[in-house]
């Protein structure tokens, strides 16, 4: 394997890794409380984080 | 990897996503596979794009770049105007961001990448790039950590020309302002030059449409920069590193509960994923060429990833959060980012020629 390759599945692996981590360890995901598919026009505004914010 | 694997890879992770976080995000994650695709398919590196300006009085880039903002605005403010539900991405004109879009566009010279480019080209597996991302995403949390402070230096309050001229006079703004752009450019390069290029047209077309559906379903433009913070930011409060209830930024409300959430359930991390498995899924069929680096050329590289990502926060955005989404919403920071982050380039070319990357 190259060490490119191998770098790269330390990357992926890595990212997954925290992914899976951080699902565990997260509050629980309610699904009953999804947001609309469609933002625009759901009459719910956003709340999403962006880096334009700055608070 | 073959394409074939990658692409099931990337359903069934749309599937999960579907079933056990909400089907937004993973319609979401799949505009990120899109996003990803056309930046690594087209190579539309918005860093290169300037360099080539500068160093080789090459308008292509830029003019792709143009004509992505041009499309973008034109879609994104009439949607604003229709729709109360979406935001704008609109930063506060500051000290703030003048320091931190000139560090950043000095600092993605030298890490050969911004936001996007740090994210397209570590899901092609350049390998500097993939050392740079957790850096940036440290940096990025540290910027957020000191905006606050950084914001007591003088501020005021953010700029929307849709609030100010309705939209068609942001509109018009906009699209005189971009036109201005070309004309400066028309006076860099001179008579003779090939404006067009058929990866850039596609790749800015492709964006265009990409950064649309983000705004639609997420109700807020397209970021890259938030994710990263929010992932280290993660991180360190689960190390015992950091209490986010002392902090300015993290204790906002929205800001605090997403600490609690899984990052799935955040927009920007669900896009950036989604551009990582994109442009991994372009790397299958033609990967990424890269030279290697001696040592030094790594170290100064991987700091400049990581003050690239502390200033990210500080300017309010990458060229995608501040540049692409905060002029396509009509947000005067965007203008305000693009000549700073521009002047800082003009000096990164040379720095990154000084080290012979």
């Amino acid at each position: 394997m190259r060490k490119t390759q191998q770098l790269q599945a330390v990357f992926w692996l890595g990212l997954a890794a925290f992914l899976v981590w951080d699902f565990q360890v997260s509050a629980p995901v309610d699904l009953r409380n999804e947001p609309p598919l469609i933002a625009a026009g759901s009459g719910q505004a956003s709340s999403g984080g962006h880096c334009s914010m700055a608070k | 990897m073959k394409r074939l694997p990658l692409a099931a890879l990337l359903a069934a992770f749309f599937i999960f996503l579907a079933l056990t976080v909400s089907i937004r995000q993973a319609v979401l994650m799949g505009v990120g596979v899109g996003m990803g695709a056309a930046l690594a398919g087209a190579r539309f590196g918005f860093t290169t794009g300037w360099r080539q300006l500068i160093e080789q009085r090459n308008p292509q880039g830029v003019t792709g770049q143009v004509l992505l903002l041009a499309l973008a605005s034109l879609a994104a403010l009439p949607l604003l105007g229709q729709f109360s539900e979406l935001h704008a991405a609109l930063g506060p004109p500051s000290v703030s961001l003048l320091i931190g879009a000139f560090v950043f566009g000095l600092t993605m010279q030298i890490a050969d990448g911004c936001g996007s480019g740090t994210l397209y080209k570590a899901g092609l597996g350049v390998p500097l790039n993939m050392g740079i991302l957790p850096l940036f995403a440290l940096g990025s949390f540290l910027g957020s950590v000191h905006l606050d402070a950084w914001l007591s230096l003088g501020q005021t309050a953010p700029v929307s020309f849709s609030a100010s001229l309705g939209t068609g006079g942001a509109l018009a703004l906009t699209l005189a302002l971009l036109a201005a752009v070309l004309v400066a450019v028309r006076l860099w390069v001179g008579a003779g030059q090939t404006w067009f290029n058929k990866r850039w047209v596609w790749g800015a077309v492709a964006l265009a449409v990409l950064a649309t559906l983000n705004l639609l379903l997420a109700g807020q433009p397209w970021g890259v920069v938030y994710g990263f913070g929010l992932w280290a930011a993660k991180g360190a409060v689960a190390l015992g590193l950091f209490d986010p209830t002392g902090n300015g930024f993290w204790s906002q409300a929205g800001n605090t509960q997403r600490l609690t959430q899984s990052v799935l359930m955040d927009v920007t991390t669900i896009t950036n994923i989604g551009i990582l498995g994109g442009a991994l899924w372009v790397s299958a069929k033609s990967p990424a060429d890269s030279k290697p680096l001696t040592t030094q050329q790594w170290v100064i590289g991987l700091v400049a990833g990581f003050v690239m990502g502390y200033s990210s926060r500080l300017a309010f955005g990458c060229n995608i959060g501040a540049m692409l989404s905060g002029i396509s919403t009509g947000s005067l920071h965007g203008w305000i980012w693009v000549p700073m982050a521009f002047a800082g380039t003009l000096i990164g070319v040379r720095v990154r020629r000084h080290y012979q990357f």
